[in-house]
C-alpha cells in the first residue's frame, strides 16, 4: 500500500508526541513517582510504537518498543526512575527525534539503529529482571487483569459501564440470559478492518443484543479503531457458539469471551459503601481512582477536540491570505472612487468594508499559533545547558498562550535559543560566585511573552551579573570600531548597542554554547527581518533583560501615507508616535546632528527627501512649517520630515521581489487604491 | 518525427528595439509584454533600475535597457513597451523602445560573437542573427537576471 500520503501526517503527529514526551520526561525528572506522568509517557511511547510500526519504520518501532518495556515496568512499580534512567529516556527521545527528522528529509528512517540506547534500555530491564519475573507471576492468575494490562485503552473504558447498562445487564441475568464481554483482535495485516468488523457485528446482531461497543459502532464503521474492539452482548447462545462463529470470519487473530457476572458490577457499589466507612486508605484509593477517571475524561475531551480540527498546509493559508489582500486593495479602490454621495453605494461599500475586516481577522486568527510551540522546547534545552555548565538554572516561563503569526513562530525560535544560551552562559554567574554575592545558588531565567497593542513582546531576563559596560567600552576601542574619545561620550545604553554589531563578542573564553563569533548581530538581523526590534536592559550585578518586540501580523497593517515630492510612501502606524509641525528655525544642531526639542525631549531629525534621494522633494528651507512624523524604534524617537500627509490606510505588505530584496530603507511595497505602488519605509533602518 | 526535429532546430525570439539596435530574447523566458506601467522609484538603487510596478497584484522590478547599456534616456511614447521576463522565480521588466515581432531562427542563423561589437551590452549577448539583412543581437536574459539577483 502506498504510505506516502500519510507521511506528512505521521511526521507532524510524531513531532507532537515527541514534544509531549519531552514535557512529561521533564516532569518525571522532578517527580519520579508521579503515576499520571508515567502513564502519559507510556501512552506516548505506545502510540509512537504503533504509528512507526504502521508506517513500516521498524528501527523506530524497536526503539519505542524497548522504551515501552521500561516504562511499563516503571508504572507498575517494578522499579523507580532515577536520574540515570531519565537520562536514558531523554536519549531515546533524541534518537526518536533524529529518526523523525531523517524521515522528514528522506522519507526513510535511515540506517542508524541507536544500539547504544537500546542496549541501555535493555540493561535497565536486566538489572531488574529477577524482581520483575516474580511480580509478573504474582499477577498471572488474574487473567482479566492481564488483558487489561496489554490493552490499556480498553481497560479504562470497559469499566465505564453506566448505570443504565448495569441495570440492563442485571435484568438480563435475572431472566437467565448470558452476558458476555467479547474482545475481538483482528490480524495486523488486515486491510479492510471495517469490513471484517462489520461481518463480526452481523454475527453478533443476529444472535444477540449488543449493548455496548468500544470503540463506538460508528467509529468502527469509519475504521477509526486499532486492531481490536470490545463489545458487551446479551444473548441466549453460549460462549462456545460465539467463539466458533467469530473465528470463522477471516483475518481474525483472537477472540476472547469473558462472561460478565453480576458480582463484578456489585463490587463497585460495595466500594462506594466502604468509602462511607471513613477508612483513610480507601478514601485515597477512591480519590486517586476518581482522578484517573477524570484524566481519561480529559483525554477523551482532548481527543474529541482534535477530532474537530483540520490540518491545513500553511501554503494554502498563504493563498487565502493573498486573496484577502487582493480584496482589501479592491475595497480601498472602491472607497476612493465613490466620491458621489450616492446612498446605496456608500452603504454597500461600508458593508463590504466590515466584511473584509472580519474576513481578514478570521484568516489572521487561523494563522495564529501560541508561542508555546516554540517555548516548549526550552525547558529541555536549559536542563541540558545547566548540566553542561554545571550551573543550577531555573527557567520560569509565562505567557505561553500568547499568539503569533505562524511565519513569525517559525523564525523566532533560533534567536530565542541564542539569547537564552547567552543568558545561561554569560549572564548567570557560577554557583560559587552567586553565593558570594548573596544570591540564591540557582540562577533564574525568566521567559515571558505578552501582547502589547499591535506587538507581541518576548522578554528574556536573568538575575545574573549584568553586562559589564566598561568591558564593552574597552572592547569597542580594542577592536578599533570607534576612537577612545568617541566611546567616552557614549551613554551606557549606546555602548550596549554595540553588542549587536557583527563580530562583537566579549566572552573571555569561547565555550561550546556561545561566543562562536555568530553573535547577537544575527539575532538582531533575524528579528528585524520579522519587522521587530530587540533591546537590552541591564543592571550591573542584578541581571540583564533582552526585550524583543514583534508586530502581530506581517501581512496587512494600518499605515500612514505620506508624500515626499511626487512620491508616496507608507509608514507603519504601529511605529508612529505622533505628528508634529516644526518651524525651520526651531531645528538645532547637537553634536553635528539636527534635532528638535519636543516637550523637553531631544529628537534627531531625518530628512527623508535627502536620504531617499527624492528628485522633486520640496526643499525644507522653502517651507514655513515642516511636517514631522515622530517615529519610534523601541524607546527611541526620530522625527521624519515629509512634505505632506495623505492619510491613514489599511495596506497589504508585499515583498519587493527577489531582485530588490534587501534594499536599504525600504521594508516592502504596497498597492494603492489607484493601482500604483507605494513603498513602505523601514523605520528601523531610517531612525537614528 | 519531422516536426520534432524542426522544433529542435528552430528557436523563437521576441525582437525589440533599443536605440538603433535590434535585440532578440528567447520567447520561453518572456512572461508577458505590457504597455508602459507606472513605476515607483526605489531609493538607493542604480539609475537603470526604474523602480517597481504593479503587475496584477504582483510587485515587479523594472529596468531600462537604455540606461543599462549606457544610452541616453528618451521620453516614453506609444511604442514603448515593458517586456516582463521570468527566470528562477524572479520577475524582471525591461523597458524597450518598441517590440517588433516574434522571429524564428535556425541554429545556423546564429553566429556567436567575440569581437563584432564593443559596446557595454557585449556581456549579455548570446549571439547575433542575420534575418533578411537585419542584424539582431540575441540577449542572454538569464545572465542579466542572475547578475541582478547576486547584487
Amino acid at each position: 500500500m502506498d504510505m506516502n500520503q500519510y507521511l506528512d501526517i505521521f511526521i507532524e503527529e510524531a513531532r507532537e508526541h515527541l514534544q509531549q514526551l519531552n514535557v512529561s520526561l521533564l516532569e518525571l525528572e522532578k517527580d519520579n513517582r508521579n503515576k499520571e506522568v508515567l502513564n502519559e509517557v507510556f501512552r506516548v511511547a505506545h502510540t509512537l510504537k504503533g504509528m512507526s510500526g504502521t508506517m513500516g519504520f521498524s528501527k523506530m518501532q524497536t526503539l519505542t518498543h524497548r522504551m515501552e518495556d521500561v516504562l511499563d515496568a516503571l508504572r507498575n512499580d517494578r522499579f523507580i526512575a532515577d536520574s540515570n534512567m531519565v537520562d536514558v529516556l531523554f536519549k531515546c527521545l533524541d534518537a526518536l527525534e533524529i529518526y523523525v527528522n531523517t524521515i522528514a528529509a528522506t522519507a526513510q528512517e535511515g540506517d542508524e539503529a541507536f544500539l547504544d540506547v537500546v542496549g541501555e534500555l535493555q540493561k535497565i530491564m536486566q538489572n531488574t529482571g529477577s524482581g520483575e519475573k516474580a511480580e509478573n507471576k504474582a499477577s498471572m492468575p488474574d487473567k482479566a487483569k492481564d488483558i487489561k494490562k496489554e490493552e490499556p485503552a480498553v481497560k479504562s473504558e470497559i469499566v465505564e459501564l453506566n448505570q443504565y447498562d448495569i441495570n440492563v445487564i442485571k435484568r438480563a441475568i435475572e431472566t437467565d440470559m448470558n452476558v458476555f464481554q467479547i474482545h475481538v483482535v483482528l490480524d495486523k495485516g488486515c486491510l479492510l478492518k471495517a469490513a471484517r468488523a462489520f461481518i463480526v457485528f452481523q454475527i453478533l446482531e443476529k444472535n444477540s443484543e449488543v449493548i455496548k461497543s468500544i470503540p463506538k459502532v460508528e467509529d468502527i464503521e469509519d475504521e477509526r479503531f486499532g486492531y481490536d474492539f470490545t463489545v458487551v452482548v446479551i444473548t441466549e447462545k453460549t460462549e462456545e457458539f460465539f467463539k466458533q462463529e467469530i473465528n470463522s470470519v477471516a483475518e481474525i487473530s483472537a477472540v476472547e469471551i469473558v462472561p460478565v457476572i453480576l458480582d463484578d458490577l456489585d463490587s463497585t457499589e460495595a466500594e462506594e459503601e466502604d468509602f462511607s466507612n471513613n477508612d483513610i486508605d480507601k478514601i485515597e484509593a477512591v480519590a486517586s481512582a476518581a482522578l484517573a477517571q477524570n484524566n481519561t475524561a480529559d483525554q477523551h475531551k482532548k481527543f474529541q477536540k482534535t477530532g474537530k480540527t483540520v490540518r491545513v498546509d500553511i501554503e494554502r493559508l498563504d493563498i487565502l491570505m493573498n486573496l484577502v489582500s487582493e480584496l482589501i486593495i479592491i475595497k480601498t479602490r472602491l472607497e476612493e472612487s465613490s466620491v458621489s454621495k450616492d446612498d446605496a453605494n456608500v452603504e454597500s461599500i461600508e458593508y463590504l468594508e466590515r466584511i473584509t475586516t472580519s474576513l481578514h481577522d478570521a484568516v489572521m486568527r487561523v494563522r495564529m499559533v501560541p508561542v508555546e510551540t516554540v517555548f516548549n522546547r526550552f525547558p529541555r534545552m536549559i536542563r541540558d545547558i545547566s548540566r553542561e555548565l554545571k550551573k543550577d538554572i531555573e527557567l520560569h516561563m509565562s505567557g505561553e498562550e500568547t499568539e503569533l503569526d505562524r511565519t513569525v513562530i517559525d523564525e523566532i525560535g533560533d534567536p530565542l535559543i541564542h539569547i537564552l544560551r547567552n543568558s545561561a552562559d554569560h549572564g548567570l554567574e557560577t554557583h560559587e560566585e552567586r553565593l558570594k554575592v548573596n544570591k540564591s545558588a540557582a540562577g533564574n531565567i525568566y521567559l515571558r511573552a505578552f501582547q502589547d497593542g499591535n506587538n507581541v513582546v518576548i522578554e528574556v531576563e536573568d538575575d545574573g551579573r549584568g553586562i559589564d559596560v566598561e568591558k564593552v567600552r574597552k572592547k569597542i576601542i580594542q577592536k578599533g570600531m570607534e576612537s577612545q574619545e568617541f566611546v567616552s561620550t557614549l551613554s551606557d545604553k549606546e555602548v550596549i548597542e554595540y553588542l549587536f554589531k557583527p563580530n562583537f563578542s566579549t566572552a573571555d573564553k569561547v565555550t561550546d554554547l556561545s561566543g562562536r563569533g555568530v553573535g547577537l548581530d544575527v539575532v538582531k538581523t533575524k528579528i528585524e527581518a520579522l519587522g521587530g526590534i530587540v533591546e537590552v536592559d541591564s543592571t550591573r550585578g542584578k541581571g540583564s533583560k533582552f526585550i524583543i518586540r514583534i508586530p502581530l501580523t506581517l501581512a496587512i497593517i494600518q499605515a500612514l501615507l505620506v508624500k515626499i515630492g511626487s512620491e508616496k510612501y507608507a509608514i507603519p502606524l504601529g511605529s508612529i508616535q505622533e505628528i508634529e509641525n516644526v518651524k525651520p528655525q526651531d531645528i538645532r544642531l547637537v553634536r553635528n546632528q539636527e534635532v528638535i526639542l519636543l516637550r523637553d525631549m531631544v529628537i534627531p531629525i531625518v530628512r527623508l527627501g535627502n536620504i531617499l534621494g527624492v528628485p522633486d522633494a520640496v526643499p525644507d528651507e522653502e517651507k514655513k512649517s515642516i511636517t514631522c512624523v515622530i517615529a519610534k524604534k523601541g524607546e527611541k524617537l526620530s522625527a521624519f520630515m515629509v512634505d505632506s500627509l495623505i492619510g491613514q490606510q489599511e495596506i497589504v505588505i508585499k515583498s519587493l521581489g527577489k531582485i530588490l530584496a534587501g534594499v536599504k530603507y525600504i521594508a516592502g511595497a504596497t498597492i494603492l487604491g489607484d493601482g500604483n505602488v507605494a513603498l513602505i519605509l523601514d523605520v528601523n533602518s531610517l531612525a537614528i | 518525427m519531422e516536426n520534432k526535429s524542426l522544433d529542435k532546430e528552430i528557436k523563437q525570439f521576441v525582437a525589440f528595439k533599443v536605440g538603433d539596435q535590434e535585440y532578440g530574447a528567447d520567447i520561453h523566458k518572456v512572461s508577458i509584454i505590457e504597455k508602459t506601467l507606472t513605476t515607483a522609484r526605489v531609493p538607493t538603487t542604480p539609475d537603470y533600475i526604474k523602480g517597481v510596478v504593479n503587475l496584477r497584484g504582483e510587485i515587479v522590478t523594472v529596468m531600462s535597457l537604455r540606461l543599462k547599456f549606457g544610452l541616453p534616456e528618451i521620453e516614453e511614447d506609444d511604442d514603448t513597451r515593458t517586456v516582463i521576463f521570468k527566470f528562477n522565480e524572479a520577475l524582471l521588466g525591461i523597458i524597450v523602445d518598441a517590440v517588433d515581432e516574434v522571429i524564428s531562427l535556425k541554429e545556423s542563423d546564429i553566429e556567436s560573437v567575440t569581437q563584432i561589437t564593443n559596446d557595454r551590452s557585449l556581456d549579455y549577448i548570446l549571439g547575433i542573427a542575420k534575418v533578411e539583412g537585419r542584424l539582431i543581437t540575441l540577449l542572454n536574459i538569464e545572465k542579466l537576471i542572475t547578475e541582478l539577483l547576486e547584487k
